[in-house]
């Protein structure tokens, strides 16, 4: 697996901000990268450092094998970028701005672009002035999706798209990672990360707290059951593993640390199952977990100050 | 509810983001006025100074043109015919900027519409818009008048001339407040009322020009055109003089009617939007278009052409009203003392077309300014990030701003000699002669423009944050000390801070070589040194 970016040990400070704090980010040819945070997280930041718009104070980064600072005019007829607000100029129209960003990027497929305007159901001959933010962003991932290119760096690339326009988006990306694109996908939203990436990193604070495939990740946290047998289930507290037990006769309702769930299973079997369901931990459960603390810490924080 | 709901809000909203810029507007247009009348004072005490210099500024065309009608020769008169203009002009500016600042750039960055969402009048933003720029304008009068009354001037007199200051300014605030309406974007609105000011000022050039000079030489009577101009009213006040009170019922009737109509027009479009319906244009870019020197001509052809005009109209009255010079030249020693005053010898004619071309000049550098500073705003703006994102670097991006900014800079410069030479060709009957000559001394002031152009990108490279103000802050500087400059008897060191000092009075004096070269190569120093800081910083947006 060649990496296609790889970060490590990042730091950008603004002022007394530190936007950046060392982060680790690694992303192999070939996959759908999920960049995960809430606002602020230093998501943005770090899409900025890649495309050598900001400079890094400390760490190193590589983009394509190149120095992102440094090779950037070479490295971007290699990437194209969709930034989470796009700023167009507006008395261009929208095809006359997906048309300069293809040339500026070295050329753009003619019939793509075709295709993806009418699948996007964008007017071109419209001044970017009377665009919505919508539809802004659609201009610049029917610019990225144009163009022929190894990477793509998607900054929040469908908060301004309608669920419709959102399955379009997903469409065209499954067929870039078909044909064997790198994709950074940044998002808050949960469950595109969750539909579209195969590994995923969660930032926090400019850092990196998790790294993994959806698969590992879940690994980590807990599943939850709910199940209906023929006799009141009994030994379910003593069990390891077990959290937030509820029994009511002949249901009992609990979560599971998702390495325990074959034993707890095989212990269940001897109370007749009747019914019995499983969730698998969501990305949101993930997420939450990592920030929960977070927010009960902000929370505390409010009550202390207000006392 | 009324449409009315809100102002006060939106008024403090207002003067709190203004709260650094109009005080420094305000502190700067008082410093002029200080700077006049302490030099006036130290220049003309006596009374026969003051004579010999109210005849010969009303015998000048030049003078009438650039500082303003002679009223008497009293030292508040003095104060008045020498100093109003700037300072009405700078109110004027001072005005339309706060009013399209605080409409039409609201409603350009979606500001307007959280604003309309709220509990909030549909004329209240415009309003409280107005408040500001009458508020600043009476601030300003007032402490005119104090400054005039504490140098012993007549009371009644100083408020009249601090008064006559403010309403210039209040009116151009109502002109903005109907060019926010029809332009849609402040670039436009802004545009459009600069225009509107420099067409006032030219026509009361014009008016004083072509009028009579009566009362043994002491007193101008203008020609009908003053009175096409809020400018010109403003002078017809004649403080220290005649006190015409009467004249401020013509700003009256010229703030209720343009308030009027804006208020109408507020009323009859939707937020966001101009006078014109917006058109489709093309879904395919042109070929020209796919270049960064492509976009650049593209995104700045519109402020060029604007110049254009505007440059093209005022080379023509200046060289329309050239052969005025001659006509009284032979007979008036004072008018060649003025002239000496203003820095040269030589046919009076070449004088008069040395100071005009060289103050079109600051025009080509406000051009300039305007220009360059599309390198901080499309970086402000967020336009450059996915920009700098393709394979275009850096330098080729700034390079093709500067690139159209130095062929606007070029042809501005050689388009007012060009047309000065037209019209004052034609009136002597030697066009062929005067236009290419005139084209010639026009462009003898280039290396000084080009040198403000380098000074601008340097703050876009050093300085983002503060280019702007920097920029516009040189431009006002190089236009106070060419104006006021050589008449106060400013120290050299001053005078020396604008590059326009250091260009030979051509077409009057002999062309040397060497200041011109310095400058240009002071102007290329400065692109330089600012696209190699712009390559080594991080690209901001606030």
């Amino acid at each position: 697996m060649t990496s296609v970016i790889a970060t490590s040990a990042l730091v950008k400070t603004f002022g007394q901000t530190r936007a950046l704090d060392g982060l680790d980010l690694s992303v192999v040819a070939g996959e759908v990268h999920g960049f995960l945070g809430p606002n602020g997280a230093g998501k943005t930041t770090t899409i900025r450092v890649l495309l050598g718009l900001l400079r890094a104070d400390s760490g190193t980064a590589s983009l394509l094998g190149g120095d992102p600072w440094h090779d950037a005019v070479e490295l971007h007829r290699r990437l194209a970028y969709v930034p989470g607000d796009v700023n167009l100029w507006p008395n261009l129209t929208g095809g006359e701005a997906i048309d300069l960003f293809g040339a500026l990027r070295g050329g753009l497929d003619q019939k793509r672009r075709a295709e993806l305007l009418e699948r996007f159901d964008l007017d071109p001959t419209k001044r970017c002035r009377t665009y919505s933010k919508g539809n802004r962003q659609k201009v610049a991932v029917v610019a990225a999706f144009a163009s022929d290119v190894e990477l793509y760096l998607l900054d929040e690339p469908t908060s301004g798209l309608d669920p419709l326009m959102d399955a379009v988006f997903r469409d065209f990306v499954w067929r870039e990672k078909e044909a064997g694109k790198t994709i950074l996908l940044s998002s808050h939203i949960l469950s595109e990360v969750e539909a579209l990436a195969d590994r995923v990193t969660i930032i926090r604070r400019g850092r990196a707290v998790e790294s993994g495939t959806l698969a590992e990740l879940r690994h980590l946290t807990r599943t939850s059951i709910s199940v209906e047998t023929g006799r009141p289930v009994t030994g379910l507290s003593e069990f390891p593993g077990v959290h937030d037990l509820t029994v009511d006769s002949d249901q009992a309702r609990f979560d599971v640390d998702t390495v325990q769930v074959g034993d707890v299973l095989k212990h269940l079997i001897q109370f007749d199952i009747r019914t019995l369901t499983s969730t698998p931990p969501t990305l949101e459960e993930l997420f939450l977990r990592h920030y929960g603390d977070e927010l009960a810490r902000e929370s505390n924080t409010v009550e202390a100050s207000s006392r | 509810m009324t449409s009315f709901t809100g102002t006060g809000r939106l008024l403090r909203l207002a003067l709190r983001r203004d709260r650094v810029q109009l005080p420094l507007w305000l502190i700067g247009l008082m410093l002029v006025q200080a700077v006049t009348i302490s030099s006036i004072v130290g220049l003309y005490p006596d009374d026969s100074d003051r004579l010999a210099l109210a005849i010969s500024s009303a015998r000048s065309p030049v003078s009438l043109m650039f500082n303003g009608l002679v009223s008497g020769a009293s030292m508040g008169a003095t104060v008045v015919t020498q100093g109003f203009l700037t300072v009405a002009v700078g109110a004027a500016l001072m005005s339309t900027l706060a009013v399209v600042r605080h409409t039409r750039q609201n409603e350009e960055t979606g500001r307007a519409e959280m604003i309309g969402a709220g509990i909030v009048g549909r004329n209240a933003i415009l309003t409280a818009a107005l408040l500001v720029a009458v508020a600043a304008n009476v601030v300003l009068a007032l402490a005119s008048a104090a400054v005039l009354i504490a140098n012993d001037l007549p009371a009644g007199s100083s408020v009249a001339a601090g008064a006559e200051i403010a309403a210039v300014g209040i009116t151009f605030a109502a002109v903005a407040a109907v060019t926010a309406q029809v332009a849609e974007t402040s670039r436009g609105a802004n545009g459009l009322a600069a225009a509107a000011v420099g067409v006032a000022f030219l026509l009361r050039a014009i008016g004083a020009v072509s009028g009579q000079v009566v009362d043994g030489g002491l007193t101008v009577i203008s020609a009908w055109p003053t009175w096409l101009s809020p400018i010109g009213w403003g002078e017809e006040v004649r403080p220290f003089d005649e006190n015409n009170w009467w004249v401020f019922g013509l700003f009256a009737l010229a703030f209720v009617g343009l308030v009027g109509t804006a208020f109408a027009l507020t009323a009859h479009r939707d937020l966001g939007a101009g006078m014109r319906a917006v058109r489709p244009g093309p879904a395919v870019a042109s070929p020209g278009l796919l270049s960064p020197l492509g976009l650049a001509w593209r995104l700045q052809r519109g402020v060029l052409l604007g110049w254009a005009v505007g440059l093209a109209i005022l080379g023509a009255v200046y060289g329309g009203v050239g052969d005025e010079i001659a006509e009284f030249a032979d007979d008036s020693e004072q008018m060649a003392d003025y002239f000496n005053q203003l820095g040269g010898t030589g046919k009076l004619t070449d004088l008069y077309f040395a100071v005009a071309l060289g103050l079109a000049a600051i025009g080509a550098a406000g051009y300039a300014t305007q220009a360059l500073l599309r390198l901080r705003s499309e970086e402000a703006g967020g336009r450059l990030e996915p920009l700098l994102a393709t394979s275009v670097s850096r330098t080729r991006w700034a390079w093709s701003h500067i690139a159209v900014a130095a062929l606007g800079i070029v042809l501005l410069v050689a388009l007012t000699g060009f047309t000065a030479g037209l019209t004052y060709g034609f009136v002597i009957g030697d066009v062929g002669g005067q236009a290419p000559r005139l084209v010639a001394a026009s462009l003898v002031y280039l290396p000084a423009v080009l040198a403000l152009a380098g000074l601008v990108v340097a703050a876009f490279g050093f300085l983002p944050h503060r280019a702007i103000a920097i920029a516009w802050t040189a431009v006002a500087l190089c236009f106070l000390i060419g104006q006021l400059g050589p008449l106060l008897d400013l120290p050299q060191a001053v005078l020396d801070l604008s590059p326009f000092t250091h260009i030979p009075a051509v077409p009057a004096d002999e062309l040397t070589a060497l200041p011109l070269v310095v400058l240009v190569v002071l102007a290329t120093g400065l692109v330089v040194a600012g696209l190699a800081g712009f390559r080594r910083r991080d690209l901001t947006t606030s």
